[in-house]
């Protein structure tokens, strides 16, 4: 059980605290109706699924209910750091 | 009869004798013995049969590395426990244990049989077999291989033991108990640190027991640790997994060891958070691989020195050792001044530490260099072994009881392991040892390969004169794999060490390979004339040993196993008779039987008093999401399909939720109840889900937007009121309300009192009737049902339950989302594009509704199905075909999603998802069941009340 | 080839088992392969396999960066079953199935297919709807899939609590019986040693550090550990490492990585004589032929190439399994791992064509990708050989993502592999 630091509570605590959110940065398009089929593809499904440093969204569901950003590395599962939502990519 | 207990010696408790059974026959021991113990103190020396071969085996180690001496443990019903190992289990007054894996006893197993053809069974053996012919293999081989699989009996009886779980966080984990482990822990006395010492023996001190020097030391460290206030301590208790960020899983046993289990829990699940840890969880001796050497009375050099120095019992009258190590020497020595009979030494190399010699000779023990064991003799206990030089020369055959192999350490780094640290190889050791760590751990004493037991030598097998490949010389005991086995899979082209140990099943029994790992790596290494590293080793993975299920699933069972949420008014629902169904994690009232009806008398009842009269229905489970802010409006005009700006405050409507992917994920009525307030409900199910959507577009897509979320579905009671006469009854209960169908019509939503509770009385209908959602506050929830109940009684009031809700909002033509959807359905298929707001240029799932084969034709759309036959109600999730005649595989139109016997229409009705349905208008699809077809025409899927006059009754 | 049969068995023994020889061998990478496979699971030793022996290429080469069936084919819980909601599914799972029977004779290497029977338990209104849906596509797909009562289900497997007052009681049943279990193990050994003797070579310990294309795009071969490798035609079968070798391509799939746990308890005398499935409860077992229960867990909920998972999610997992089967509280894990599962938005497979000419792709198998061995292997073995997918392959292309036609099993039913 991963142990995750909130950045809007500043305390880590266990991942059953925490619902995963999928790969971060992934904005929805201002105006999705611009978009051709295939970049409304890649907004929808593909993922970077790296491994090593992922950046990804975590929310905060049994405390703050806060999104939040992170980067982890997926061969160790260590997390690098955790940063509010809307801060710019680490 | 050659084991006997030494008086004077070891820590059982002499004045408490102990009597308990094994296999029938009554034994005693003392108070502190292993039933191993106590059993080689009465001379037994046969304990279990090995797993393939049958092979009568007897006890190898003092601890949970035991792989041969398992034993099935029987305290009554429910109470059988198969695989124990004899050698951790602490007798007690009446302990009932028996052997395994044998017919029909111990002593005289026909299974042995396999072990005097065992050469037609070599690792691997059934990749090769049991082929031919074909048919066999169900028939005759299968059968026949899944009789023999096993050890230990399976269980038949439910467990009435219970489980405990906790959590616990400390600043300092120590592992192991040993000299290493309570030094650490004394450091750590007067600091601040929280610290737990876990060790899972019955008492402190692991090596040291067997040690009496270091007696007067372990009285008084185990003395200030006891007294330290910031030292937790947990005996019987064992860290089984390391888990991510210093998370470690541990098992303490608390009844296990008493006559009198009590009624507390069996066992308990400790879930610690460690700021460090310390692994001391010491080092396991290995086995020499020579013929012979699973023979019962050949066991581990440090298992009869802890028998002999802890518990008392010396389990030779004349014994030898083997050895490739100076701690074997050692060993013996203690044991031969405790008064033992050591007949010799024997001792794979050819020179050793003149210490040892000098103390060998002072204790007249012969010893033998350079020289090896080749043969056991004795079935079911040694009585001799046989010696030849390793070249071969001067065989001479000694006689003894016992045969003890000291063939060098194994660090235990499983915990470690499981941590991901990294390992290293130490040549001098022949093992591997802890190199970088990743987490905050460290390993300290024999676990990191720092040990004054002396040093070795590393053999792979002992020489021997005999062909090795026709000799057995085990490797893994418990799976009987041998070294010839080994041998065979790297011949067969196996050379990594995984490869091998699938191949073989070298280090894969109960026992996980704890003696086995390391002697199968070298002698593969060997084989494959590469370096030890190069093979690799095999991953540890958890637990360290077995975990009773009981104990991970904790309290975790039966009503506590998920818990059932229930609405405030289902007691009122059980007391009147409800049957109920499970919907999520609720529990729903499904009908309401009167008298002896089944469900489809009762359904078609609650149906037709709906129709015309009144009925009452718990309708809280449903999802409820309180939605304000200045731009609420705006909020859920983006998050669901429909248009919100317009809508009036006191106006519901319709709401339309999909996915980004553009497929239906939810729906729900939404109330506006101020400008800047909506009362939003969701699908019983979704209610969780369809939060987390909202709150994730809101935070991270549209920060920008004012607007909060709090789920209300635990804050409101809903009752629904559906009938013509649903007015009628609550009108004497409301006085602050306009029940008037001019001031209150159809998807409005009205602030009031009921009974002088504050309600939000929303007019709205999942029937097709005239009907009220009256929402109060769930502590009012049941008194205002009792009340409306009471009031409806002059007008016939039913009380009604999910099954009649589906009959009924199926009559209309009103879709369960999850039911009459699946994920793959868009609006336009559902036929419900209606709540699509046209003009709004964004909403979420939008874009998708433009992909190519979402606008492509001949998708699935839902309609409806009257049967030919109205009698003929039709199997929800039945297939739907234009040709019921074509062959199999057939090409199908698509399946059934809702069918029922309509009571007001008096005939069956259906809706279905048909490929291009709304084009099949009028046409006759057919329905292959086994045995007949039925036939039937697509329709609207609106079957009752086209017009939805009732509706504004 | 020796061939593996009871003759040769006794002949070997009386010679003390000597003279058997390697089941394959160490290959050296050779410049040039008409076809290379990046994989050495059970998918891609079998695609080696059929293209040498059906398709008619074999110059081929099967690269693996680590040791055969190291990956999910050695960590999966082997279960078998082709009982399909939607016809691409069921088409393509029952091809799966129609191939392990036989395979052992095939590949002359016992496989140990199992056809035990495959349950899966119904416990509340939306199961039994969503199961009767299934059994009933599948009987018209002509696919074998039955509905039981609890009693008959309690029947089939005597372990089972159909105790009606349980937390979520068994309201029945659907059971597959030609599905059932196989020796994962010996899927990779028995597909590698019969693709070795038709001249495919099989090379371990040699990962792929790039994927080569010439200047109009095309493929022209791998880079690896020992060297570049050339070859027209490259398919990728690589399961949790997907996205990565798609990356050296210069492809972005829609693809995500997750840790999946498994679990053994030590080994008993038979009892449990089929495979259940609980989705609701989320638990299923099997006994293996050794006599361990064999239990899935489900993922953790991160992306991970760690190979490790959590313990709650063992912990919910074990105790969903007493609750359906209580008499197993007091037995013991003896054993757990993880492996990694790739992971599709409709959790359907990706198997056929890439963007890129000459590069093929199977990948997205999720939890399941056990069952299809063969047929995954066999599919995507004639996509190579034909440079076009074969019918029963060609709904599960990565088009479906663009286009919308989504092939979802999960969300049809809520139904994990």
């Amino acid at each position: 059980m991963l142990l995750i630091h909130c950045p809007y509570c500043d305390e880590k605590r266990p991942e059953i605290e925490f619902a995963y959110g999928g790969e971060a940065h992934i904005a929805r398009p201002h105006d999705p109706s611009t978009l051709n089929d295939e970049e409304w593809e890649g907004h929808l499904f593909i993922r970077s699924n790296p491994r090593g440093r992922h950046h990804e969204r975590w929310r905060h569901i049994h405390g703050c209910g806060r999104f939040f950003n992170a980067v982890r590395d997926t061969v160790t599962d260590k997390f690098e750091t955790t940063y509010k939502a809307g801060e710019p990519r680490r | 009869m050659s084991g006997y207990r030494m008086e004077g010696a070891g820590r059982p408790d002499r004045s408490q004798p102990v009597r308990f059974s094994f296999d029938g026959e009554s034994y005693q021991g003392y108070a502190g013995d292993t039933l191993a113990s106590a059993l080689l103190a009465q001379g037994v020396t046969l304990f279990g049969r090995s797993f393939k071969y049958h092979r009568p085996r007897g006890v190898l180690g003092a601890g949970v590395e035991e792989p041969n001496a398992l034993v099935s443990v029987i305290r009554g019903p429910g109470r059988f426990t198969p695989n124990v190992r004899a050698t951790s289990v602490e007798i007690y007054e009446g302990l009932e244990a028996v052997s395994q894996n044998r017919w029909p006893s111990l002593k005289t197993d026909v299974g042995s049989i396999t072990d005097r053809l065992g050469m037609f069974f070599p690792a691997g053996f059934y990749n090769k077999t049991f082929m031919w012919p074909r048919s066999f293999w169900e028939k005759v081989y299968e059968p026949a291989i899944r009789r023999v699989a096993g050890l230990g009996d399976a269980p038949t009886e439910i467990d009435p033991d219970r489980y405990a779980a906790t959590y616990a966080h400390c600043d300092l984990l120590i592992v192991g108990a040993g000299p290493a482990g309570i030094d650490a822990a004394l450091e750590a006395t007067g600091t601040r640190k929280r610290v737990i010492l876990i060790d899972e023996q019955n008492e402190l001190g692991g090596g040291a027991l067997s040690d009496p020097a270091l007696n007067p030391w372990l009285e008084a460290s185990v003395r200030d640790l006891r007294a330290a206030p910031n030292v937790q301590i947990l005996t019987r208790c064992t860290a089984f997994g390391f888990y991510h960020d210093n998370f470690v899983g541990a098992v303490e046993r608390l009844t296990e060891h008493r006559a009198d289990i009590g009624d507390g829990p069996r066992e308990k699940l400790w879930r610690i958070r460690a700021g460090e840890v310390v692994l001391a969880q010491g080092a396991i001796e290995r086995p020499l691989v020579f013929e012979g050497n699973d023979t019962p009375g050949v066991m581990l050099a440090s298992a009869a020195r802890a028998w002999l120095l802890r518990y008392g019992v010396a389990v030779g009258r004349k014994v030898v050792l083997m050895a490739s190590h100076d701690s074997g020497w050692r060993d013996v020595f203690a044991m031969a001044k405790a008064g033992m009979s050591v007949a010799a030494i024997v001792d794979v190399r050819g020179t050793v530490d003149q210490a040892l010699l000098d103390s060998a000779a002072q204790l007249g023990i012969t010893v033998h260099l350079g020289s090896s064991v080749i043969g056991v003799s004795g079935r079911h206990a040694v009585s001799g072994i046989e010696v030849a030089a390793n070249d071969g020369g001067n065989r001479r055959k000694i006689a003894c009881d016992a045969l003890l192999m000291a063939g060098g350490w194994t660090p235990t780094i499983h915990l470690w392991s499981h941590s991901k640290g990294t390992i290293a190889w130490r040549d001098d050791l022949g093992a591997y040892v802890p190199d970088k760590p990743n987490e905050n751990v460290r390993c300290v004493g024999a676990c990191a390969g720092k040990w004054d037991f002396g040093s070795g030598v590393v053999v792979p097998a002992l020489p021997t004169p005999r062909d090795p490949t026709r000799i057995k010389a085990f490797v893994d005991f418990q799976n009987d794999v041998t070294a010839k086995d080994i041998g065979l899979a790297v011949r067969e082209g196996f050379r990594s060490i995984e490869h091998v140990k699938r191949y073989t099943t070298n280090g894969m029994a109960t026992d996980q390979g704890k003696t086995s790992n390391l002697n199968g790596l070298q002698l593969a290494s060997t084989a494959l004339g590469r370096a030890v590293t190069e093979v690799g080793l095999t991953t540890f993975r958890p637990p360290y040993t077995p975990q009773t299920f009981g104990a991970l699933a904790g309290r975790a069972k039966d009503a506590l196993f998920q818990p059932t949420r229930k609405t405030a008014i289902d007691g009122w629902a059980e007391e009147n008779g409800a049957v109920y169904e499970p919907v999520a994690q609720w529990r729903r009232a499904r009908y309401f039987p009167r008298g002896s009806e089944d469900m489809h008398a009762a359904v078609n009842r609650e149906c037709l008093a709906v129709r015309e009269g009144v009925g009452i229905f718990d309708a809280s489970t449903l999802g409820k999401i309180e939605v304000v802010g200045p731009d609420a409006a705006e909020f859920l005009n983006r998050m669901y399909t429909n248009p919100w700006k317009q809508l009036q405050p006191g106006r519901c409507r319709y709401g339309l939720l999909l996915k980004e992917d553009g497929f239906i994920t939810d729906d729900g009525v939404a109330g506006r109840i101020t400008d800047d307030r909506f009362h939003v409900t969701t699908t019983t199910g979704g209610a969780a889900r369809v939060l987390n959507m909202m709150e994730d577009y809101l935070q991270t897509e549209w920060p920008d937007l004012d607007v909060w979320l709090t789920s209300t579905t635990e804050q409101w009671s809903v009752i629904a009121l559906q009938g013509p006469r649903a007015r009628d009854v609550i009108a004497p209960l409301v006085d602050d309300i306009d029940l008037s169908a001019e001031a209150f019509p159809h998807m409005a939503v009205r602030l009031g009192h009921i009974c002088g509770v504050p309600t939000r009385l929303f007019r709205v209908s999942f029937t097709g009737e005239l009907g009220f959602e009256i929402n109060v506050p769930a502590q009012y929830g049941r008194a205002i049902w009792e009340r409306v109940f009471e009031a409806g009684r002059p007008h016939g009031i039913t009380p009604y339950g999910t099954e009649t809700m589906h009959v009924l909002r199926a009559e209309k033509g009103y879709i369960i989302v999850g039911q009459d959807t699946d994920g793959t359905v868009t609006p336009m298929d559902a036929g419900i594009d209606w709540a699509i707001g046209k003009k709004k240029p964004d909403f979420v799932g939008k874009r998708s509704l433009s992909r190519p084969d979402i606008v492509a034709p001949g998708r699935k759309h839902l309609v409806g199905l009257l049967t030919e036959d109205p009698d003929v109600v039709l199997d929800e999730g039945a297939q739907i075909v234009a040709d019921p005649s074509q062959a199999v595989p057939m090409t199908m139109l698509g399946h059934v999603t809702s069918s029922y016997w309509s009571a007001s229409l008096g005939r069956s009705i259906a809706m279905a998802l048909v490929a291009g349905g709304h084009e099949r208008m009028g046409e006759t699809l057919h329905i292959p069941m086994p045995g007949t077809t039925h036939r039937a025409v697509v329709t609207g899927t609106i079957f009752f009340d086209p017009e939805g006059s009732r509706l504004n009754g | 080839m020796t061939r593996f049969n009871a003759f040769n068995l006794f002949a070997k023994a009386l010679g003390g088992h000597k003279s058997w020889p390697e089941q394959w061998p160490d290959a050296r990478p050779k410049p040039f392969y008409d076809a290379i496979i990046v994989g050495g699971g059970g998918h891609g030793l079998g695609a080696a396999y059929y293209l040498a022996k059906k398709y008619g290429i074999r110059n081929v080469a099967v690269i693996e960066k680590g040791w055969l069936g190291g990956g999910n084919t050695g960590r999966n819980t082997t279960i078998i079953r082709s009982n399909y909601l939607y016809d691409e599914s069921a088409h393509l799972y029952d091809h799966a199935v129609k191939l392990w029977d036989g395979l052992s004779q095939e590949l002359n290497y016992n496989t140990m297919y199992s056809k035990r029977g495959v349950m899966m338990l119904a416990h509340n209104v939306h199961d039994v709807q969503s199961f009767k849906r299934h059994i009933h596509a599948n009987r018209l797909n002509g696919v074998d899939n039955e509905w039981l009562t609890p009693e008959e289900a309690k029947a089939y497997c005597p372990p089972l609590s159909i105790d009606p007052g349980a937390r979520y009681p068994v309201l029945g049943a659907a059971l597959q019986r030609r599905g059932g279990t196989a020796r994962h193990d010996t899927v990779a050994w028995g597909y590698a040693r019969a693709a070795a003797a038709l001249g495919v070579d099989i090379i371990q310990n040699c990962a792929v550090t790039g994927i080569r294309r010439g200047p109009s795009g095309a493929i022209e071969g791998v880079e690896t550990e020992r060297g570049f490798i050339a070859a027209p035609k490259v398919g990728v079968s690589a399961a949790g490492n997907s996205s990565v070798i798609m990356q050296m391509a210069g492809l972005q799939f829609p693809l995500e990585s997750y840790p999946l746990q498994a679990l053994v308890s030590e080994p008993i005398k038979p009892v449990f004589p089929c495979v259940v499935m609980s989705n609701t409860v989320h638990a299923y077992m099997s006994q293996s032929d050794k006599g361990e229960l064999v239990i899935g867990a489900g993922t953790d909920q991160y992306v991970s190439y760690s190979q490790r998972g959590a313990l709650h999610i063992i912990e919910h997992t074990v105790a969903a399994i007493c609750e359906i089967f209580p008499i197993f509280r007091r037995m013991r894990m003896l054993r757990s791992w993880g492996g990694v599962v790739d992971v599709t938005p409709d959790r359907s497979p990706i198997l056929g064509k890439t963007p890129v000419p000459g590069l093929y792709v199977n990948c997205g198998w999720g939890t399941g990708g056990f069952k299809a061995t063969p047929g995954a292997a066999d599919l995507l073995a004639y996509t190579i050989a034909r440079d076009e997918p074969h019918p029963i392959n060609a709904p599960f292309n990565l088009d479906r993502f663009r286009n919308g036609r989504l092939i979802d099993e999960a969300a049809a039913a809520a139904v994990a592999h």
